[in-house]
This record gives structure tokens, sequence and C-alpha cells, in this order.
């Protein structure tokens, strides 16, 4: 019915996912590995009622125009791929990665995902796999009676055989980066899927072609920053009631036609 | 009937007509980079008429480039405009047009973007960057990479970023949120203005001033109508005398 109306509902919305982004932030405060997202507006297009510069007269033109704005929408909920703290966990499975790369992750229907959550384990059959029980590519197994297990800044883990003085390679974490991060599809369980705007996996051993290197004993955790996310929160806040506010003093203003003609 | 009734009834619609516009601000208060919408009434006279028309048309004067506030958002790609600059961004459709927006993103080709999709323009058209372990956006916008698979010891320029100044009163805003000079021209690249890394600046729409325009809308809408209403009166009252008893 009035413009209006629909505007101040495209500003409501927006207001909604923003503040279901800044939930979703607060709520994953303490999940390993989790990388805070931020939703994206832009306005959305513009009603041309009046055209700016047209002839006004033969020899004359408009000043200026009337170009309608029609409200604003949510582009994306992008992820932030800032580097979290490091946190120490003295667990010979945690590793966290410092610079850019992920840990490929294979999920059971054999398709790779990538994750930065580094808290492992391992299964039955000794396999290296990731808090959710998912295998980790290329995939590692610990023999049985291993002593202990050392992870290098490069990947390369490495166990003590009992009686052994030397410890022996048993395979290579490796790292996976995209030229977008962000474009990364987040399907949840700390996991990213390779999307059509994050580009091809580029594979490697850790610390070299840029990808990052591995910390053994560490963490990363996430990378929310409390006070900003409350910050936004007020900020959503306000702008919601505002939009609100809009709503209904159109609202009165129809009213007050309907009551009073 | 009195041709007030008209001129009321014109000027309640143009009043809805800056309820839209009030609401289409409001609704982005929280648009990173975007310049709110000025506008104004103007008066319409008809010559002639017995009281020179005077309904008003709503019309948009151009934009408010006032700053936003600073939000520091400690990632690398996000940049904010110090001082009254522009960053130069490729149209969908192509062509060159402004915006204040700097949450920048590489898409799948390296191809640096704002948060609304749109190309962001270099020294030579839109700025690509290749793959690279590193990459830092300076002062002045020139974007510098480790390149992949080097050291720390090389470090290489793939650009800058266009930031241009322009005249507030050639521009105008165009149906894309763009903003673009009346004359169709591109501008000239200034040396001048400055890039903050690691912020944004947030819309510049003022909630509060923008609510008030939105109570005083209501309010002059009411007296439209109360006018009306007044208009429909005096013809019942002048219906009366008429009528023989």
């Amino acid at each position: 019915m009035q413009e209006s109306l629909w505007i101040a509902k495209t500003g409501l919305d927006a207001q909604q996912t923003r503040m279901a982004t800044i939930s979703n932030n607060l709520a994953n405060v303490s999940t390993a590995g989790y990388k805070r997202g931020r939703a994206v507006f832009e306005d959305l297009l513009y009603q041309n009622l009046r055209q700016v510069g047209a002839q006004s007269s033969q020899d004359t033109e408009l000043p200026s125009g009337l170009m309608q704005g029609t409200g604003v929408r949510v582009v994306a909920t992008e992820k932030l791929f800032t580097q979290g703290n490091l946190e120490t966990t003295e667990n010979a499975l945690d590793v966290a990665i410092e610079g850019k790369g992920f840990i490929q992750v294979l999920l059971p229907d054999g398709t790779i995902s990538y994750t930065r959550d580094g808290s492992m384990a391992l299964d039955s059959d000794g396999q290296l796999v990731s808090s959710n029980g998912y295998p980790i590519e290329p995939s590692i197994t610990i023999p049985q009676d291993s002593q202990s297990i050392t992870i290098g800044s490069d990947g390369i883990v490495s166990v003590l055989a009992p009686g052994d003085t030397t410890p022996s390679q048993v395979g290579t974490l490796q790292l996976a980066d995209f030229v977008n991060p962000a474009g990364l599809q987040a399907i949840g369980k700390n996991l990213y899927l390779e999307s059509g705007s994050s580009g091809n996996p580029q594979t490697g051993n850790p610390g070299l072609n840029g990808l990052g290197s591995i910390m053994q004993g560490y963490i990363e955790s996430s990378n929310v920053n409390v006070v900003e996310e409350l910050v936004s929160m007020i900020e959503t806040q306000r702008a919601y009631e505002m939009n609100s506010k809009a709503i209904s003093t159109t609202d009165q203003m129809l009213q007050y036609i309907s009551n009073n003609l | 009937m009195g041709n007030y009734l008209y001129t009321s009834m014109v000027s309640a619609s143009e009043i809805m007509r800056g309820m839209a516009d009030v609401t289409h601000n409001l609704a982005n208060a929280s648009t990173t980079g975007f310049r709110a919408d000025l506008s104004m009434f103007k008066s319409l006279t008809l010559p002639g008429a017995i009281n020179g028309g005077g309904a008003p048309k709503f019309e948009r004067v151009g934009v408010d480039t006032s700053f936003g506030a600073l939000q520091n958002t400690g990632v690398d790609l996000d940049v904010a405009v110090s001082g009254d600059g522009w960053i130069a961004v490729e149209a969908t459709g192509g062509g060159e047009a402004y915006t204040r927006r700097g949450d920048l993103r590489l898409d799948s080709t390296g191809q640096l973007t704002n948060g609304a999709g749109q190309a962001i323009i270099g020294d030579g058209g839109p700025l690509a960057i290749p793959p690279h372990t590193k990459m830092e956006i300076a002062a002045d916008g020139t974007i510098s990479i480790q390149p992949l698979g080097q050291g720390p010891d090389t470090v290489a320029v793939v650009g800058r970023i266009k930031l241009v100044s322009l005249d507030s009163e050639a521009l105008y805003k165009s149906r894309d949120g763009l903003l673009r000079l009346k004359d169709g021209a591109t501008a000239e690249e200034d040396a001048n203005i400055s890039l903050v890394s690691g912020s944004l600046e947030a819309s510049n729409v003022n909630t509060i001033s923008t609510m008030v325009k939105m109570i005083e809308l209501q309010r002059s809408y009411e007296t439209q109508i109360k006018m009306m209403k007044t208009a429909a009166d005096n013809d019942r009252a002048s219906a009366e005398l008429m009528k023989m008893n």
C-alpha cells in the first residue's frame, strides 16, 4: 500500500539478520577455530521518478530529480578469517594453525571439508580424526604402541615406538588454502566447503608457499570480540526500533486519514 | 468545492513520498559507507490560479556528503576513506562510479571488490591481486603483496586503488546507489586522499534528525488531512444553504 511501510520492513528484516549473526557469534565465543560472521548490507535499487538533468524546457535542465530509494538488503553474512588467539592445552593431538590455511577433513559422503579447529583425536584404528570423528586428509595412522606423538611446525607427524631411541615419521599433516577464504561455505561443525567464490584449494605442507605453520599443544580459540559484538548489538537494537517507529508513524498517518475523511 | 482541497490532496501525497525517503535513510542506518539522501519540498505555483496553486513538490536535491562514524574492525581488507574522498569502482554494466564503502574482499579469481560486489578500480582498470601470502593496503591506496612462494624480502606492488575527490555540487546518486558525476565524466585521481586500513566507515544517516523529520512530516500530513476535512465541511455547509425546506 504505502511504500514507506515496505521500506521500513526491509530495514527490520536486515536488522533481524544482523541480530541473528551477532547472536551466533556470541554463542560461539568459546568454539575452537570459530570465525566470526558479519552481515553485509547494501541499499536497494532506486526508482527513478523524475530524471535529473532532463530538459525542463528547451534551454533549461532540471537541477534535481526524484529518485526514490527502496530500502536495504543483506547481501551476505561473510566470515572474517582473522587469527584467533592461541590457547595452550598441552594435548599432543591439539594443533593450531598460525597463519593461513585449513586442515582437510574427509566427510562421510567422500567430499573434503576444511576446518581451522585443530582439536584432533584418534579413533579405534589409531587413525587421526577431527573432534567430530571424521578422518583427517591425508590419512595418518598412529601405531597402537606409540609412546609419544610429535607434530612439527612443518606438519610432519612422528611417533616414538617402544624400545626405539629415535622417532619415526608416520605422515604429514597437510594444509589447504584458498584465494578467497571468505567465500567458503560454512556448514556448521566448524567445517567449511569449497564454493564457486572461494576458488580451488591449494594444498601443501605447512610453512611453505604462504601456508601457516602448525603449533602442537595449542588450539586456536574463536576470534569473536565480545565487546565489539555487544556494541553492534546495541546499534542493531536501536536501528530496529527506529525502523519499527517508521512503520508505526506511517500507520498512524494512514489511520488519521481513514478516521478523519 | 474549493481548489484548496486538491492542493491539500497533492500535499498529502507528496508528504507520503517524503516519508518513503526518510524511511529509506533509516533502513540504511547500518549500511557501510551509505550516504544519506537529501530532499526538500518545492512550491509549485500555477500562474492565474486564485490562490497561486501552491502545492508542494517533493524533490531529491542530492546526497549528504558528511562523514560517517569510523568503526574499527581490525580486518586487513577493511578500509575507510579519510577526508573528503571517494573510492572508484566499476559499476555493473561498465563505467566508473564512486562510493565510500571500503569493505574490500577478493573473489575466486583474485579480483578486488567491495561488499556489494563492485570491482575496485586501480591505475589501469579493475584491480586483480595475484596469489599472495600477505597483502597490505597503504594509506595512499597502494597495494603491495608478498607473492606466493617468496620470502618476506620480496615485496611486489600490484597497483593502487583509485581515490578521487569530487565536488559535492557535481554529484548525483544513480539507481544502483553509486555516485556519479552529473556530466558523465570520470574524475581524476587525487594524491591527497588517504585510506585508513582496519576500519570501516559507517552510514552517515543521522538517526536523530531523521526521526525528527519523520515526526514533522507526520504532523504536516495531519494538517493537510484537516484541510481536506475542512473543505468537505465547508462544501456541505454551502450545500446546506441551498437546500429548500
